[in-house]
């Protein structure tokens, strides 16, 4: 068997901070891929270590990227183009495929001894006595953020309990807010559709007069409403009240009513109320999508207050309309 | 002191068939077991997401948890379809779990 390889570089271009980009808005991700096998970088020998990644490109740059100045393999698994972290879940970053992936690039000729560096991450996925078993090759966990690798090796292969815990930062909080919000997108709009035009007989008829400002003041604002929501509920997290993102997400929707109280805007109770319910909704409805997005939330925890949450959302919604109708005299 | 809801997860040890190996401690993305006396205990049981790292390194299976992804699209979708959840579209589970290594 022959073993091959290719070299690479352990730095960013703009084409991959470009092709980041892209990729976290959910464009093209499937073609974003990296081919199976093994990389070299900065000339490894045979006793570099191997530090093992998924086939997604954004993976694959974090861990070439921080291993500058270093010397090692990448053995890149065929993961769907799917992150560690999801593909660990899918069980596309398993066993079997990095047992399969050693044997492919003849790795126990590239390298004299029997190591590989995987993702903390990737250990949903696989087990690592028995990859141990099946290949030869032990398993050491990395730590969960690439950047950590320097570091984790100046520490002879060991990371500290702060590289093993999962964070939730501000920048990756906000990171989301786009595909959060590209995902929501079509509901406001429908919201801020179905607002607007009952807002148009608040003058009292059904008259294109109505339409503006009433009809557009109201879609607006429902529109800013999921704006508000969208930015406060990841921005503010750590801060809003409660633990169910549910309660979090309604907490922030009360806070941007609040504001739209304070403008004076909508004057009369029935209104305020139509809003104030609405405000809530859209407030729980993304906190309790920001669940998907979030490093902590557990299954069994999103089920207890998605059963709790949707039923609620649901009155309230109604509730709001409700109010909303009468407010605007139709009814 | 976990930061989601309380008493839901899932995650159970056994400890008399833990060995002390300490894999779990390495895997769990948020610091949930410790030792003492050489076997691990869940110092911190309500930080547990479920990723199900260490029910599957463990390699006397000491641990059991069902693992899955706290994601409410996921389980709306799962109660729609009638299928087990799963993550991962353009969606779902925003970029962070993504973009981390
Ligand atoms: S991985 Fe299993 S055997 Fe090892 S310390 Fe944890 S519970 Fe014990
Ligand atoms: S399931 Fe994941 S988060 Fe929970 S204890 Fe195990 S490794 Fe930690």
């Amino acid at each position: 068997m022959t073993t091959s390889h290719t070299e690479i570089q352990s730095n960013w271009t703009w084409q991959d901070r470009l092709g980041a980009v892209a990729v976290r808005c959910a464009f093209r991700r499937m073609r974003y891929a990296v081919t199976p096998g093994l990389y070299a970088v900065n000339d490894p020998g045979a006793d570099s270590l191997v530090f093992v990644s998924a086939n997604y490109k954004l993976s694959f740059d974090h861990l070439r990227c921080s291993l500058t100045g270093i010397s090692g393999w990448i053995l890149v698994l065929d993961t769907k183009g799917i992150n560690v972290w999801c593909a660990a879940g899918k069980g596309t970053f398993g066993t079997e495929e990095p047992v399969r992936r050693v044997d492919a690039v003849n790795l126990k000729d590239v390298v004299t001894h029997r190591q590989l560096i995987v993702p903390q991450l990737g250990a949903p996925g696989l087990a690592a006595h028995d990859v141990a078993k099946q290949c030869r090759f032990h398993i050491v966990y990395g730590p969960v953020r690439a950047c950590d690798i320097a570091r984790f090796l100046e520490a002879g292969l060991k990371a500290d309990p702060a590289m093993r815990r999962v964070q939730f930062p501000l920048r990756d909080r906000l990171a989301v807010v786009p595909v959060e919000m590209i995902g929501s997108v079509g509901k406001a709009a429908a919201l801020a559709g179905l607002f607007g035009v009952l807002a148009i007989h608040r003058s009292g008829t059904w008259s294109w007069q109505g339409l503006y400002p009433e009809g557009v003041t109201a879609a607006g604002l429902v529109f800013l409403a999921y704006l508000f929501v969208s930015v406060i509920v990841p921005a503010g997290l750590p801060w809003l009240p409660g633990r169910a993102f549910s309660l979090k997400g309604a907490c922030a929707g009360l806070l941007g009513w609040a504001l739209l109280w304070a403008t004076g805007l909508y004057g009369r109770a029935s209104e305020l109320m139509a809003w104030c319910m609405l405000f809530m909704v859209m407030g729980s409805f993304m906190g309790l999508n920001f669940t998907g997005a979030s490093t902590y939330t557990s299954l069994s925890g999103v089920k207890k207050e998605t059963r709790l949450a949707v039923p609620m959302m649901a009155v309230g919604l109604l509730l709001s309309l409700g109010l909303w109708i009468r407010a605007c005299g139709i009814l | 002191m976990g930061l989601y809801l309380n008493n839901v997860v899932t995650l159970q040890l056994d400890q008399d068939l833990c060995v002390g190996c300490a894999r779990c401690l390495e895997v769990c993305p948020h610091r949930v077991f410790s030792m003492k006396d050489n076997k691990a205990w869940l110092q911190d049981r309500d930080a547990c997401m479920e990723c199900g790292a260490c029910a599957k390194n463990c390699p006397k299976d000491a641990i059991t948890v069902q693992a899955g992804v706290g994601c409410a699209q996921a389980v709306f979708n799962s109660w729609r379809t009638g299928k087990t959840e799963c993550c991962c579209d353009a969606s779902c589970c925003g970029g962070t779990k993504k973009d981390k290594e």
